[in-house]
């Protein structure tokens, strides 16, 4: 099952290597991975998404918990979160094929965010299912690049 | 107040955490350092290879339960290291490496002995540090003593700069530790333990199941006083020997790979197992699905992530073996609706099919007259030391004929590669142990494979008047792999055969040691008689039968019940 996790370190050189190496050692496997700084500089925000069975995302949440320079690790689903991940495109507009693109790009409330005569490149932001979705639907007409951000994610304010 | 250069801060910090020995090797990355210990009142030993000084480090820490500390140059210095760095993290050794670094300009443009050691070590340390600023190094020093001996210890690199320890700081007055990322459990939940005890007293087949977490948190009394006060029946990991009296009626003595036979039947057929300090290694488990597939699981750790990594655990307890132990003889203690003497009385029919187990199949072997037996050689160490040495040994063979016959009453006797395995492991830990107590006998028990892999180290324990003994279980073998090859790979012993051994009796003379030999198992008591008396380091080498394999043994992949028997 797919797990967002997001978890707050030390913002020091190699910080990123040990999280990264703690994953390609132990065998866990990274979908994605972002990582920032806070609103504190010296403490960054690294939110990753990662499959496994429940005992695996258990030694996973664990072993990220037992590096020295990480202060906490949050299974984001474990409650209701948001998700967000962004995505470049670079898709093929020729005369016949503009007026479409622009339509999907609309569906999907993207923006155009560079054009050229032969192509547009788009901004699309959204969960990831969202983001594989516009994808799937502009690869017919002609995908010459794509780069995406990877997802990040919050948890819901309470309701209460 | 005056201002010292970073390395005489350096070894002040040294002695603020009590280090009174350090192991190393100089080289242009660490002159500086190396100017400052001249001057204080710190050993400094001299090893001949740079794994020898870790693995010296490792052995003095594993005796003394202290912090063991190695300084290295930059570059080979630091790689030279590796090895035994990783030796001591698999076993959770409470260590600080020093490594000296190029100047922080070079840093990063392949300068001369440069090397990224903080990158190389990452997965083999609890944690490392680059010091990029002098005024950091004094508290990051202070970190890594805190970080090596709490919760879970391990070994923590420290990468020196030499532009960064020679500067001249000021150094900082001490302050209590406190790290917002990194605070060990010690106490264990009132809650768990009160459902862990109420499980023990309605086992009717418990086994305590003790491993090196015991020794590292000095816990050895409080496990004694709980397995006797309610009857339980003990076996240790390699790692958890001595952690528990060998010589106790309740002990099992070893169990695994080449665990006893009663050991790994009890653990079969045991309804509740309380594994202390134990993380559960294939080594000890065998098949995962058949290892204690009757048992409720109780397992005390102080790392989180021990608990349910191989085996699922049904009462997990993250705390420090001694607090948790103490927790469950208060409970005991002091439960109203409990009966001490019938519960302790209730395990004996257990333990009765324990001791039938054991009488059917005790650890034993087949004399063959004046041929020596490897594990007699053994027998006779134990029986003429009393018990009472500090063992260290090489890995294979001689170390599982060690951890079989050898009684370890007491805990800190046993310094062993258990996690890595790493042969060359037991010369320079027996220099270590032997320059931490110069008064205990401390003998190394090898193989002739083994003990070449660091035998340079004899001239350190020459150098430093280091007596310890070393004792070769010589059969021109690789002999636990040639035990594989005769019993899985139809006696094909592709590159385990040692063609060329040198004399060890004239090796040991060439270093100034004394060399002695056995070749007949009516020479063997003498040998070490004589090696025992004589104070100056010695190898004795005892040409033993050369395709005796060790048993019991559980094959890789198969149920711990499935042993070949002697």
């Amino acid at each position: 099952m797919k797990h967002t996790i997001s978890v707050l370190l030390q913002n020091k050189p190699g910080v990123l290597s040990r999280v990264t190496g703690l994953f390609s050692g132990r065998g866990f496997n990274i979908e994605s991975l972002s990582v920032a700084e806070t609103m504190e500089p010296s403490i960054s925000c690294l939110t990753l998404v990662t499959r496994g069975d429940e005992s695996i995302i258990e030694q996973i949440t664990k072993q990220l918990h037992k590096l020295i320079d990480v202060i906490k690790v949050t299974d984001v689903g474990d409650s209701e979160y948001v998700e967000r991940e962004m995505v470049l495109i670079r898709v093929k507009a020729e005369a016949q094929t503009r007026a479409e693109v622009l339509r999907v790009i609309d569906i999907f409330r993207g923006k155009v965010v560079d054009v050229s005569p032969k192509s547009y490149a788009v901004e699309v932001t959204g969960s990831a299912s969202k983001v594989q979705a516009i994808i799937d639907i502009l690869k017919p007409i002609g995908i010459q690049e794509i780069v995406r951000t990877g997802t990040i994610a919050m948890a819901r304010a309470s309701k209460k | 107040m005056d201002k010292i250069s970073g390395s005489q801060a350096i070894i002040r910090c040294l002695q603020e955490e009590g280090v009174k020995i350090i192991f190393g090797f100089p080289g242009g990355a660490v002159i500086d350092l190396y100017d400052a210990l001249m001057d204080s009142d710190i050993t400094n030993v001299l090893v001949r290879h740079e794994q020898g000084a870790v693995h010296a480090a490792d052995g003095l820490a594993r005796v003394t339960g202290e912090v063991g500390v190695a300084l290295l140059t930059s570059g080979p210095g630091a790689t030279n290291g590796v090895t035994a760095i990783a030796t001591a993290y698999m076993d959770s050794i409470p260590m600080v490496i020093l490594t000296g670094q190029v100047p922080t300009p070079l840093i990063g443009n392949d300068a001369f002995q440069e090397v990224d050691i903080v990158g190389i070590t990452r997965p083999c340390t609890k944690h490392n540090y680059l010091v990029k600023d002098s005024k950091d190094l004094v508290p990051t020093l202070r970190e890594a003593f805190h970080i090596a001996r709490t919760g879970r210890p391990g070994p923590v690199l420290v990468d020196l700069p030499k532009d960064v320890v020679a500067k001249m700081i000021d150094f900082p007055e001490k302050k209590p530790i406190r790290m917002q990322n990194y605070q060990p459990n010690y106490d264990p939940h009132p809650g768990q333990i009160e459902k862990a005890c109420k499980k023990i007293i309605k086992a009717k087949n418990p086994v305590l199941y003790v491993g090196g977490g015991v020794i590292l948190s000095n816990a050895n009394e409080e496990l004694t006083e709980l397995a006797r006060k309610l009857n339980i029946p003990v076996t240790m990991t390699l790692m958890g020997l001595g952690g528990f009296p060998g010589s106790d009626p309740l002990s099992m003595g070893m169990l695994g790979m080449h665990g006893s036979y009663a050991a790994n039947m009890a653990v079969a057929n045991s309804d509740l197992l309380i594994a202390v300090g134990a993380r559960f290694d294939d080594r000890v488990t065998g098949r995962l699905d058949a290892f204690a597939p009757h048992a409720t699981i109780i397992h005390i750790d102080i790392d989180p992530t021990s608990i349910s990594k191989n085996v699922k655990v049904d009462i997990p307890i993250v705390a420090d073996c001694k607090q948790a132990l103490i927790a469950m003889n208060t409970w005991f203690n002091t439960a109203s609706d409990f009966n001490r003497e019938r519960v302790a009385a209730s395990h004996e029919p257990w333990r009765e099919t324990i001791n039938e187990w054991n009488s059917k199949h005790p650890m034993g072997y087949h004399s063959e007259g004046e041929i020596i037996k490897p594990q007699f050689v053994i027998e006779k160490l134990d029986e003429l030391t009393g018990g009472d040495a500090i063992i260290t040994t090489e890995v294979g063979q001689n170390q599982m004929w060690a951890a079989q016959f050898y009684k370890f009453n007491k805990p800190r006797c046993l310094a062993t590669s258990g996690g890595l395995g790493t042969m060359g492991y037991g010369l320079p830990a027996a220099i270590g142990a032997k320059m931490a107590f110069p008064d205990k006998i401390v003998i190394d028990v090898a193989g002739d494979g083994s003990i070449q892999m660091n035998i340079q180290e004899l001239a350190t324990a020459r150098q430093y008047n280091c007596p310890v003994k070393v004792a070769i279980l010589n059969n021109n073998y690789l002999g636990m792999v040639r035990q594989w090859q005769e019993l899985f790979y139809n006696k094909r012993y592709a590159g385990t055969v040692m063609e060329v051994t040198p004399d060890f009796v004239k090796l040991a003379e060439a270093y100034g040691a004394v060399g002695l030999r056995a070749t007949k198992t009516s020479e063997v008591e003498a040998v070490i008689k004589e090696a025992l008396a004589t104070d100056n380091t010695v190898i004795m080498d005892f040409t033993i039968a050369r395709e005796e394999c060790v048993f019991p043994m559980v094959p890789a992949g198969k149920a711990t019940t499935e042993m070949l028997l002697v």
